[in-house]
């Protein structure tokens, strides 16, 4: 247990900040090499949408002087920084007085909510399977059904959901299709609020689980298929310990490590595919706020949903790296001296 | 040099023995199947156009919200036509092809930087390897699709070739690790070292030594990178990034989204771009985990004699 340095935190610290220096530095050039500028682009849609806007030429200068956009590139890139750090995105260009910030905020709960539900639950219940696969002492005709849980794995997790919907929501009716709870609820801390969101959650939660876990499980089958002939895990039958003990403590705990690498690698993967399940059920998360965003071409809230995005992946696969060493006693990140 | 003479291919003792000529690797079910089916969904795309007037994909010429024709649509349109007046069948002889196209592009492209950066990481290590190493385990990080939207939101996208390259920015991460890793552990093998020691160039022994023997791992990331960029190209046109004017599976589902055909009953809009998308990543699935176990000996099924 006592694998943690302050030295290895801090590296994985670095890289975290290297990881969102990268992503955020994108999204700032990303806009300035696009041809034209951001206020010149806006003039040109109003114009387009109300055929002519008075003054174009004189609007456009003084907005430019006034956001910067004549400052040189470093000087901006300095500004963007600074404001990101204190979570300043600017103002919405959709509902111009409001700012990105306070539009994303209030979706972020239920984004954060639905996707680590979402990702410890099929991540639990994907390695469970696998594992089961992968065990030599599993009974047999487990062995033969396990696979059936596989079918979905492939499949995108919001092409599943349109599927869900249509099957589960119109059909059977059992369950809402879309929105985040249900009409005449009001949001706060009682039982009707927190049974609709369960109620209204459980399909996209199910969209995401039931496609994702089978790539844990593949990997986990893999690595259980190699622990039944380590020598600790012959030892551990031999010595009869009860199988659940061996399984557990022998078995899994042993070869966690590599499935939680790829859940530190998978994470980016579930936070965009969950974005288009969002949109799919118009789910009150960021991922639909962003969808709204693009239809109402409101560049500012975009950047901030992207730049967002990229904060909570660093800082989940940041937390995942600190998680190693108390899982996995082998590993210490102390440097022999 | 004299050596490879001695061996003689008749006689049991020096050559490989295979138990029966079925017991080929590379006769592997999933792959097969996967490989098959991809097969079909391709010809499909390329031999409709013979059949089909793809004009209907890109004109709403056509009679609006008409179902299949059986459901009592007209035979003119024989998977129905949707609310802006296109042929679903145009539609998807014209979509099929563009998303394989980017798939193949930006997997391409991926798969050719990784083999570059990968065998510098692991060729020649130290300070380039933990350069290459950090940079691409950041790129990994960043969630693709939270990039991919800012620069399809402020460059259009006009065609499906400039999507490719686009998400080919992102393909390379997957086979820079794999190459790199692979080619850490060749590097210590003793044909490796045998040709280090007798001078061959270090271009040589990455293509000449090396290569031959990481193909099934590259093949296994070149067809998970083809599944990627479709995912990714199909998940910016969903939410209606992609090339407006151009039928894609994508923006087939991105319409049916917005005009609510779910609500509406119209389960010929939704459910074929769905339905094909699902065969092509569940077939790409199987080719790779096939491949995979190709690669990986450790991964194939026990067959009992």
């Amino acid at each position: 247990m006592g694998g943690l340095t302050w030295q290895y935190i801090i590296r994985r610290f670095l890289m975290m900040l290297l990881t969102i220096w990268l992503g955020i530095s994108l999204i700032f050039l990303i806009p300035r090499l696009a041809p034209g500028d951001p206020v010149t682009a806006m003039i040109v849609r109003m114009t387009m949408r109300e055929g002519y806007v008075e003054n174009a030429q004189e609007i456009i200068e003084s907005w430019k002087e006034r956001f910067g956009l004549n400052d040189p590139l470093s000087v901006q890139y300095m500004k963007f920084m600074r404001n990101i750090v204190v979570l300043d995105f600017g103002y919405s260009l959709a509902r111009f007085p409001t700012r990105a910030w306070d539009i994303v905020r209030p979706a972020l709960p239920w984004s954060i909510g639905l996707l680590s539900v979402a990702s410890v639950v099929s991540f639990i219940i994907g390695n469970t399977i696998g594992a089961l696969m992968g065990w030599n002492k599993t009974p047999k005709w487990l062995k033969n059904v396990l696979p059936l849980s596989l079918t979905f794995t492939a499949i995108p997790f919001f092409m599943f959901g349109i599927l869900l919907i249509y099957i589960v929501a119109f059909q059977l009716k059992w369950l809402p299709a879309s929105g985040g709870y249900g009409r005449g609820v009001t949001p706060g801390w009682n039982i009707d609020f927190i049974r609709s969101v369960i109620r209204y959650g459980t399909l996209p939660m199910l969209s995401i689980v039931l496609t994702s876990s089978g790539s844990w499980a593949l990997g986990m089958r893999g690595l259980m298929i190699s622990a039944n002939s380590e020598d600790h895990f012959l030892l551990a039958q031999a010595k009869g310990l009860k199988p659940f003990r061996v399984f557990m403590r022998y078995g899994i705990r042993n070869v966690i490590t590599p499935s939680l690498t790829a859940f530190a690698l998978g994470i980016g993967g579930l936070i965009s595919g969950s974005t288009l399940v969002e949109f799919i059920f118009a789910y009150p998360g960021t991922g639909f706020t962003l969808y709204q965003a693009i239809v109402t071409q409101d560049y500012t809230v975009m950047q901030a949903i992207s730049s967002i995005m990229i904060f909570v992946t660093s800082f989940s696969v940041f937390l995942i790296d600190l998680l190693y060493p108390l899982l996995d006693p082998r590993i210490t990140f102390k440097t022999n001296k | 040099m004299n050596m490879q003479n001695t061996i003689d291919p008749t006689d049991p003792q020096q050559t490989a023995r295979r138990f029966n000529k079925w017991d080929n690797p590379w006769l592997n079910t999933k792959f097969l199947i996967g490989c098959g089916i991809i097969l079909v969904v391709v010809l499909f795309g390329l031999v409709g156009p013979l059949f089909w007037d793809t004009n209907l994909a890109f004109t709403g010429s056509s009679p609006l919200n008409k179902p299949p024709v059986w459901q009592g649509g007209l035979p003119e349109h024989p998977l129905g036509t949707e609310s802006n007046g296109r042929d679903m069948l145009a539609q998807l002889i014209v979509a099929i092809p563009s998303s394989f196209k980017v798939g193949l592009i930006a997997a391409s492209v991926g798969l050719g930087v990784g083999l570059v950066l990968g065998s510098l990481a692991g060729y020649f290590g130290g300070f380039i390897d933990a350069f290459i190493r950090t940079i691409s385990d950041a790129v990994v990080t960043i969630p693709t699709l939270a990039v991919l939207i800012v620069i399809a939101a402020f460059f259009p996208m006009r065609d499906t070739t400039s999507m490719a390259f686009i998400l080919a920015a992102f393909a390379w991460p997957g086979p820079t690790r794999i190459v790199r890793s692979q080619v850490l552990s060749l590097r210590e093998r003793g044909y490796v070292r045998m040709a280090v020691l007798s001078g061959e160039s270090p271009f040589g022994i990455m293509f000449r030594e090396m290569l031959p023997n990481m193909l099934p791992w590259l093949a296994a990331s070149f067809t998970g990178g083809i599944s990627g960029a479709i995912l990714g190209a199909t998940s910016l046109e969903a939410l209606g990034l992609g090339p407006a004017r151009i039928p894609s599976l994508g923006t087939i589902i991105n319409q049916a989204q917005v005009s609510s055909a779910l609500i509406r009953g119209m389960v010929w809009w939704w459910f074929p771009p769905i339905l094909v998308l699902m065969i092509i990543f569940t077939s790409f699935f199987l080719i790779t985990t096939g491949l995979d176990e190709i690669a990986n000996p450790r991964l194939r099924e026990f067959k009992q004699q």
